[in-house]
């Protein structure tokens, strides 16, 4: 039996995981990390506890409390989730494990669905809890047994830091064996360690510091950095993570004759780099987004009296923003070694110039499905809350009501009750209509809602509820009475639960009605505080999965005049003939019939049978 | 171009979320992998998935990066017309573009702010710096049995340049494919991989 398998990148750490016996495996969505647990979850034999946690934050507390019992633990999360549990980490840092934990952020480095990009090894560096930073989906699976066992040794979390790249990258993968035995759980109070009130941490802090060293020297040693030194070379390259293959790439295409440092872990391999330092007499070097290791070997040839000539991002040709290729490493090469340049110039990359091409393509931006009922909820709030007032929203599909101009602000996940709360406290006269989903909600909405509703904040909370966390692939939360491996549980009710933080108005009304949710919204836009009005319907994608057909509607040509009402809806599945100056309706129609609520000249009906 | 020491064989799947790139993609590497070729992909996931612009990377033979570089690829395989134009820096001088020539409008086309050009103007600009291969994928998946299936019709166009062997690849389509769609998807690759060849 072949061991090598082609595999995604979150699904080989999924298998690392498997592969180093993790026991305890909680987190929250986010791309492009979800896959992660979606895997562990969805297989048939499991010797694991995985869950879906309501935030970044609760799942690190399950992961960290399951580590000071002894257990190999894993918490996941995309690199803006460590925000939220940034709390934790930091002292987590002083406390460390007694089992393995270990802390994956996939960073996004040029935002491919994220509000920012940044660096992940700045937490590392901050928290001085260690990283270890993948250059291939390979390594990504190879790290994770590597990371419990380090874990372990040293007795401190451990933070593994997958890009974009590597964790929905693809790659042939060679499987390892299996760990087969599995400490227990058994946590021994030591109150001088796990209680971190000041006489403790005062303690701990100290300890923190000394551990750096040696930590540093067991990593400087692990097989995730590599020196190679060429005979005569004159110039080192260094690089981490992902951006060491492009680096190699670079250098293997113009036959550049440079010795390389590779790193994967932090704190950096110093001696490493000082043995570079010691026989270049320039360095190269290439990491995605902050200057992590440039800073350290700035730091190191000042130490060490270099005279070497050291060029990345400060200032520098390396760019400190998106992600790097191998186009602008080879660019970078070819003028920091006054080489021949690449005929295509890294520049050509940001602004190719599609007038090139003389022919204008249509923008193709991502929006919401057909049918999908956060339009339909969108629609109705313009209607009674008038194009004037203000649309705070949030973070998930719905955000892509962007074109329908309901989304005024995203902030974080969780920002957007917040955010409008602030702006009415602040004397914001216009009315105010947020928007959230329901796994946004649990997430960290829930804080939000109940500080609006005690600071008696004149607002309308709509929670866009499609019962599910549909942005990042569909995984289950609180409100949908299943866990990550589809087992059943309670199912939180929404309504009880603002009812009880207090809200004054709450509630519930499925979106396909337009009337009856145009309704809703008069009564909550007329209610004093703060009233929360849930729209409750379905996601499509979902629907359809679960055996929902709906019979799709037609446009009656003959009846159509060309008003564009069903039109300025925005549903993908309605096209309109600039010519014939009609509206059709495509194949894509999911039947949700809110085009057909719309048109005022009955043309739009349900396809009879 | 590939080139030596990097790359055997470097492609790239232009698309629209929903057509099914991902699939095509893992039909190639899966092959690829079974062949004992180290493969790299990346592929797009998250927001551009609802009925954005998608793109994704196979390189055959690659042990370093999965992003194949500007100007790098041996073959541009888009599942839709536009979409070709879209990505077209990666495609090397010499290259060729497998083209589906049924468009998928975008909103903002169907909507009006935008329009679609005419899609003989596409090929005709493609054609003008590289060689094309253009033909109605959909209405070919259509005639095996379902239009679903044009993204294992483009497989089957492309598989006349991979360096993976047919049979390989067909067991492969065989294994990814929903069970009782096996027998439409084979003949949908067989009919792709003719038009090539005709
Ligand atoms: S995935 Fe679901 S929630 Fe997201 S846009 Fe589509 S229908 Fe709406
Ligand atoms: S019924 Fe109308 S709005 Fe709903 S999916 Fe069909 S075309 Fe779109």
């Amino acid at each position: 039996m072949s061991t090598r398998e082609y595999m995604l990148g979150n699904v080989a750490i999924a298998r690392g995981i498997v592969e180093g016996g993790g026991q305890v495996i909680s987190g929250y969505p986010g791309t492009p990390s979800s896959e992660i647990i979606g895997t562990l979850a969805g297989m048939k034999e499991r010797d694991f506890y995985v869950e879906w946690s309501v935030n970044e934050k609760v799942a690190f507390e399950v992961a960290a409390g399951a580590a000071m019992t002894g257990v190999r633990s894993v918490v996941t999360m995309k690199h803006v989730g460590l925000n939220v549990a940034a709390d934790p980490l930091l002292t987590l840092a002083y406390t460390g494990v007694k089992g393995s934990m270990i802390i994956i952020v996939a960073d996004d480095p040029s935002c491919h669905s994220s509000q920012n990009e940044q660096d992940t090894r700045r937490y590392s560096q901050f928290s001085l809890i260690p990283c270890l930073d993948p250059s291939t989906p390979q390594e990504a699976k190879d790290m994770i047994p590597f990371a419990f066992e380090f874990s372990n040794k040293v007795q401190m979390p451990v933070i593994f830091r997958p890009t974009t790249r590597i964790s929905h990258g693809k790659s042939d993968i060679e499987l390892g064996p299996v760990e087969e035995t599995r400490p227990s759980a058994e946590f021994v109070k030591e109150l001088e360690r796990w209680v971190m009130v000041p006489k403790n941490a005062r303690i701990q802090h100290p300890r923190l510091l000394e551990s750096q060293k040696i930590m540093q020297e067991e990593l400087e040693n692990s097989p995730w950095n590599s020196l190679e030194l060429t005979d005569g070379a004159k110039v080192g390259v260094i690089a981490s993570g992902i951006a060491s293959v492009y680096a190699k790439e670079a250098i293997v295409k113009q036959g550049t004759n440079a010795s390389f440092l590779k790193i994967g872990t932090y704190p950096v391999p110093e001696s490493k780099i000082r043995t570079l330092l010691e026989n270049t007499e320039k360095i190269i070097i290439f990491e995605e987004m902050e200057p992590i290791v440039e800073e350290q070997v700035r730091i190191i040839a000042q130490q060490t009296g270099s005279t070497v000539d050291i060029v990345g991002k400060i200032p520098g040709p390396v760019p400190r923003i998106y992600e790097l290729n191998t186009d602008i490493c080879a660019d970078v090469l070819a003028e920091v070694l006054e080489l021949e340049r690449p005929d295509v110039p890294a520049e050509v990359a940001e602004d190719f110039d599609y007038d090139r091409c003389r022919i204008d393509l249509p923008m193709r931006p991502p929006v919401m499905c057909p049918g999908c009922s956060h339009r339909a909820s969108f629609h109705v709030m313009k209607k009674v809350y008038g194009k004037d007032a203000i649309f705070p929203s949030d973070i998930g599909c719905y955000t892509l009501g962007i074109q329908s101009g309901t989304v005024d602000t995203t902030l974080c996940m969780g920002g957007s009750i917040t955010v409008a709360s602030g702006m009415y406290q602040a004397g914001e006269k216009k009315p105010i209509c947020c928007s959230i989903g329901d796994s946004t909600f649990f997430h960290t909405g829930m804080n939000g809602l109940l500080n609006a509703i005690y600071n008696k904040a004149d607002i309308t909370v709509t929670i866009v509820d499609n019962r599910i966390t549909a942005m990042t692939g569909h995984q289950p939360n609180p409100g949908m009475g299943k866990l990550a491996t589809g087992e059943s549980t309670i199912e939180v009710s929404l309504e009880e639960l603002c009812k009880s933080m207090g809200a004054g108005f709450v509630e519930t009304v499925d979106p396909y009605d337009l009337e009856k949710t145009e309704e809703v919204f008069k009564r909550a836009k007329e209610h004093k505080g703060t009233s929360v009005v849930i729209t409750r319907q379905y996601c499509v994608i979902d629907a359809k999965r679960s055996g929902i057909r709906r019979k799709p509607f037609v446009i009656d040509a003959e009846k159509c005049v060309g008003c564009r009402l069903c039109v300025n809806l925005g549903c993908p599945a309605i096209e309109f003939n600039t010519t014939t100056k009609k509206a059709s309706i495509n194949a894509m129609c999911t039947g949700c019939g809110v085009c057909a609520a719309l048109c005022k000249f009955d043309a739009i009906t349900e396809v009879k049978k | 171009m590939s080139a030596e020491g990097i790359s055997k064989f470097d492609l790239v799947i232009a698309g629209v979320g929903g057509q099914g790139t991902i699939l095509a993609s893992d039909i190639i590497g899966k092959a690829a992998v079974k062949e004992n070729m180290s493969v790299r992909a990346a592929e797009t996931h998250g927001m551009a998935q609802r009925g954005g612009s998608v793109v994704n990377h196979v390189r055959l033979g690659c042990e370093l990066g999965s992003m194949i570089p500007m100007k790098g690829a041996d073959v541009l395989l888009s599942l839709e017309p536009s979409e070709a134009l879209r990505y077209l820096e990666f495609l090397s001088d010499d290259g060729t573009i497998i083209v589906n020539t049924d468009p998928i409008l975008p909103v903002t086309v169907t909507s009006g702010q935008c329009s679609y050009p005419d899609v003989d103007a596409i090929i005709a600009k493609l054609e003008e710096t590289h060689e094309v291969k253009a033909f109605n994928a959909t209405e070919l998946a259509r005639e095996a049995g379902h239009p679903q299936s044009m993204n294992v019709v483009m497989v089957g166009a492309v598989s006349n340049y991979l360096p993976v062997s047919v049979e390989t690849l067909v067991e492969c389509v065989k294994e990814l494919v929903p069970q009782k769609t096996i027998d439409i998807n084979v003949k949908a690759f067989e009919m792709g991989r003719s038009v090539i060849q005709g």
